[in-house]
């Protein structure tokens, strides 16, 4: 008599939608110059960051400022296995997710003592103190860094291909399979939160975000909810972070670990996007590309401009510019909601 | 019995809150708890929940000593409560609410839950406000809440926080008659409330705390007769 849909026609239409567009961007290569590229590569794996952060701060309640280190870890790791296992960068990749999911262990364990605020200052603290760990690090240049070998670097897995492909230079092709893989780890992560929300474990994230007490008393085990998005994010985000600098090919703890490329952009992504949405972040990472590349010659009035109109998002816009719009006009691209549909109940929300 | 409390005791630092309390609930009863502001009552509701653990005693439900037990774990033994101030999950839906906790309370694919929460909503007359955001709802609406997401959990023992208070009084009767049925049906309950005639028309006992204390425990006719008791309550509504 009763029963349970999550389908809305705009989902229906966005998983379309996302179809087609993630075909054409496989294609692109073969159009599009190596700046584009480029570019298309800084925006994908900045919202892959970005749907990240969401999930942990605007799912799961965990406002963490320490992302830094999971990217920097994961980079790092990426960098070990190809100087010193003599892997190739492609296959390093994994290790970097692999690092940043055992570093999460012992992060969560000192930073789930803390709520609130004091919780983001301990992240923080703790992406810090990895930095400076891993500048002791001398086999991989230390403090000022290192590059991924010549030969490493020539021989990165399936560039042969791209260049027969796309008939293109070496250093061009390994930012078309960098793109490639960020193509694909962007929708897996998009697709991997949305798939979760939509999960049994997505009922009870909103539940433990929403009243942990009450969460509590219905059953829902608070402190293995916490842990688990913790230990997924920390792991997604260090596979971005291996990408991101198998890509530069050249790392140093500064850049690695740094908290306002890895997390103060990606918070500003999902704010002025709108946090606890997936639309949100998608929004939030193309106007902030526009902004970079408006502002990118003012130097400090650059972050001054973001500060900003994160500031102003946040006092009139607290569920940004994709709350905005859905607020307007109903629409949820990705949809979530459970819905009861039987005699007896009225249109809903 | 479905529940034992034997010299449970609780203090937050100097303060007993839960001073040796020693309780029997056969199953099927209906318990209501009276006492001034700050006799402990609710404390005994976390004690008993496990949303507060104890300092001494023993705490068994369904013959299982869980004194030490999780809140969590003993919801899906069968404890369902409600709060005095409700506490939605204000983001979901009524219906994802109440779905939440069958899924949680029970343990179970979302799919299975469905008919069993649409069930309860139309036992607490919510079922028209199944897809509306909890964050949205009025004080009724939301005292109805508590009680059907305390209900999809599917308790054997159901502890009901204050559930009437704030109420009007048709809307306290209205309340009062779902309650009613709920326990006609063989659901242990234990409730605590400030509207005594409310509380008086269910339940089958009715025990005294002040101070932490028990100080009575038998049918409500004796008790609300004692004079200890009146003297306690004076002020209050008798």
């Amino acid at each position: 008599m009763y029963r349970l849909t999550t389908r809305t026609r705009a989902g229906t239409a966005t998983a379309i939608a996302v179809l087609v567009l993630v075909i054409a961007g496989m294609a692109l290569p073969a159009f599009a110059s190596r700046g584009v590229i480029q570019d298309l590569f800084f925006i994908l794996t900045m919202l892959t960051l970005a749907q990240i952060w969401n999930l942990l701060a605007g799912y799961g309640g965990l406002v963490s400022v320490g992302q830094q280190a999971f990217v920097g870890i994961g980079a790092y790791a990426m960098f070990a296995g190809v100087i010193l296992l003599g892997w190739n960068p492609v296959w390093a990749i994994p290790l970097g997710g692999l690092a940043a999911l055992l570093l999460a262990i012992p992060t969560a364990y000192f930073a789930f003592r803390l709520q609130g605020a004091y919780f983001a200052i301990g992240t923080w603290v703790i992406a810090e103190v990895t930095r400076l760990l891993v500048a002791q690090w001398k086999t991989l240049g230390g403090g000022t860094g290192t590059s991924l070998p010549r030969e490493a670097t020539s021989n990165i897995l399936g560039t042969d291909l791209i260049r027969a492909l796309f008939s293109v230079r070496e250093a061009a092709a390994r930012d078309i399979l960098a793109y490639w893989l960020a193509l694909v780890l962007v929708v897996a992560v998009t697709g991997g939160i949305y798939w979760l929300l939509r999960s049994r474990l997505g009922l009870a994230l909103s539940a433990v975000r929403d009243n942990v007490e009450a969460a509590r008393s219905v059953g829902v085990d608070a402190g293995r909810i916490k842990w688990a998005v913790f230990l997924i994010a920390a792991a997604a985000t260090g596979l971005t972070g291996a990408l991101i600098f198998m890509q530069t090919a050249r790392i140093s703890p500064d850049a690695a670990f740094a908290v306002t490329d890895w997390t103060a952009y990606v918070i500003f992504i999902v704010v002025i996007g709108g946090i606890g949405t997936i639309e949100g972040p998608i929004l939030g990472v193309l106007v902030f590309f526009v902004l970079r590349s408006a502002l990118a010659d003012y130097g400090s009035w650059y972050l001054m401009t973001l500060g900003l109109i994160a500031i102003a998002v946040m006092l009139f816009a607290p569920k940004g510019l994709w709350g905005l719009i859905s607020a307007r006009s109903g629409l949820h691209l990705f949809p979530v909601r459970r819905k009861l549909v039987g005699l007896k109940i009225e249109g809903g929300i | 019995m479905i529940l034992r409390l034997e010299n449970v005791s609780k203090s937050f630092g100097a303060l007993k809150v839960t001073d040796a309390v020693t309780v029997s609930v056969p199953r099927g009863e209906a318990l209501g708890i009276i006492g001034p502001n700050g006799a402990g009552k609710s404390t005994l509701f976390n004690l008993i929940t496990g949303n507060v653990l104890a300092n001494e005693g023993r705490i068994e439900f369904l013959g299982r000593d869980v004194t030490r037990a999780p809140a969590m774990e003993r919801v899906r033994m069968g404890v369902g409560r409600s709060f005095q101030i409700p506490q939605p999950f204000e983001g979901l839906t009524v219906f994802e609410n109440l779905l939440t906790a069958a899924a949680f309370g029970r343990g179970g694919r979302e799919a299975d839950m469905v008919d069993a929460c649409a069930r309860i909503l139309e036992e607490t007359e919510l079922l028209k406000k199944a897809n509306v955001v909890a964050g949205s709802l009025s004080l009724l609406d939301r005292k109805r809440l508590e009680l059907a997401r305390a209900l999809a959990t599917g308790p054997e023992l159901l502890l009901l926080d204050e559930i009437a208070g704030g109420l009007t009084e048709g809307e306290c009767k209205a309340l009062v008659e779902t309650i009613r049925a709920i326990h006609a049906r063989g659901t242990t309950i234990i409730w605590i409330e400030h509207v005594l005639h409310a509380l008086t028309s269910v339940v089958e006992r009715l025990l005294v705390l002040d101070f932490g204390r028990v100080i009575g425990i038998g049918a409500p006719d004796e008790i609300m007769a004692s004079k200890e008791v009146r003297e306690i309550y004076l002020g209050l509504e008798v």
